[in-house]
């Protein structure tokens, strides 16, 4: 046969049909096994019996029950129990500091609050500062990588540390400052390895974790508990939770509300 | 065909380098590494899955542990035949598998895989 366009174009057009049929054919062959298997198959992963839940976890802080002891047992306990490197304490390095929860003035945490006259407490009393939560978290949007997301169960805003490529968008998209960055390696500036919770690695981002590994074993937040009462924590969409009832009782207020990140950190001042 | 002779001997030349990995090591293969189990994980027999899964797909097992615990916060494993297991690496995998240096390292260093595990997790005997 001579090999012409004509003839060309007809091989090349039974293909394309041929092709099209064939796949035609694989998407209309009904998938009885695998939906069956799908359905029949219990669960392979659940939750640790004795885990505390929620919809979504908030915490309400009482500045009025803070001092400087409690803000600093709070700071300790945390960074101890999550291996927070201490890089300014032990190597000077102030730019990199890394923090979970801190004290700062409130003229620094809620700068629109700020005036002339606040009160003599709020001048001379340092206010615990920590990851919001947020409802709508920027971060998790500025994530390329979902290295850092809102866990669909509880609300938590939580970073999956194997996942992070270290560009730091999120540090840049959170209003309140409350990542850190790991300029160089942890364990540089780890005084006492904790074995219960894995250190983090150079070039990562990390933040306050509302304390998910121990929720997870039916415990408060660290520093819910070394608190002194001054911190509560519950559900915010169980109306009957404790801290639904401490906000239906005081006028709380979020950091940079205006923002509308909707923070589950809320402060009676 | 033009300088044939030039051409047949450059391509077995060509063909002879290209195979330079294979006749090179020919002959000096060293036996694949026999697997140490500790006598904890010879009295327990089985991993949390049958071994010839767990040796051909532990990887993969890892992984969806990882993404359990670390996005969904599911910290409890049931295996095909309905044992729990609590997902944590220091605790679970290396609570038998004590021996990393017999056990882990030994294959991954034979197939030259490079597992990054332990930049950040810590194998209890490095705490001290």
């Amino acid at each position: 046969m001579e090999n012409s366009r004509r003839n060309f174009l007809k091989i090349a057009g039974y293909s394309i049909l041929g092709v099209g049929a064939g796949s035609m054919l694989v998407g209309i062959t009904p998938k009885f096994t695998t939906a069956a298997s799908e359905e029949s198959a219990p669960p392979k992963y659940k939750e640790r019996p004795g885990a505390l839940t929620a919809n979504r976890w908030g915490m309400v802080i009482d500045t009025r029950k803070i001092n400087g002891r409690i803000n600093k047992k709070m700071q300790q306990v945390c960074h101890k129990i999550h291996n927070v490197p201490d890089f300014v304490g032990q190597l000077g390095a102030e730019n990199h500091e890394i923090k979970w929860i801190w004290p700062t003035k409130f003229s620094h945490a809620f700068v629109e609050q700020d005036h002339q006259f606040v009160s003599d407490r709020l001048k001379e009393t340092k206010i615990p500062v920590l990851c919001n939560h947020c409802n709508n978290p920027p971060c998790v949007r500025a994530c390329p990588t979902q290295a850092t997301f809102k866990r669909e169960k509880d609300g938590l805003v939580l970073m999956d540390f194997h996942r992070c490529i270290g560009c730091r968008f999120c540090i840049a998209a959170c209003p309140f400052g409350s990542r850190s960055f790991n300029y160089r390696d942890p364990r540089e500036a780890i005084e006492e390895l904790e074995p219960n919770f894995t250190p983090r690695m150079k070039g990562v981002v990390e933040k306050c974790n509302f304390c998910a590994e121990r929720l997870a074993r039916g415990e408060a937040p660290a520093c819910v508990e070394v608190s002194e009462g001054a911190l509560i924590f519950g559900d915010l969409e169980d109306p009957s939770s404790d801290i639904r009832k401490v906000l239906a009782e005081h006028n709380a207020i979020t950091r940079k509300a205006e923002l509308g990140t909707y923070p589950s950190v809320f402060y009676i001042i | 065909m033009y300088d044939k002779g030039k051409i047949v001997a450059g391509l077995v030349i060509f063909f002879i380098i290209l195979a330079f990995p294979f006749w090179y090591n020919l002959g000096q293969s060293s036996p694949a590494p026999e697997l140490e189990l500790t006598d904890k994980a010879k009295q327990a027999e089985k991993c949390v899955e049958d071994t010839a899964l767990m040796t051909r797909e532990h990887m993969q097992l890892l992984h969806e542990w990882r993404d359990s615990v670390a996005r969904d916060g599911n910290r409890i494993y049931v295996s095909e035949n309905g044992d729990e297991h609590v997902i944590s690496l220091s605790d679970t995998c290396m609570d038998c598998h004590s021996n990393k240096a017999d056990f882990c390292d030994r294959c991954h260093n034979y197939v030259s895989a490079d597992p990054y595990c332990w930049d950040c997790h810590t194998f209890p005997e490095e705490n001290n």
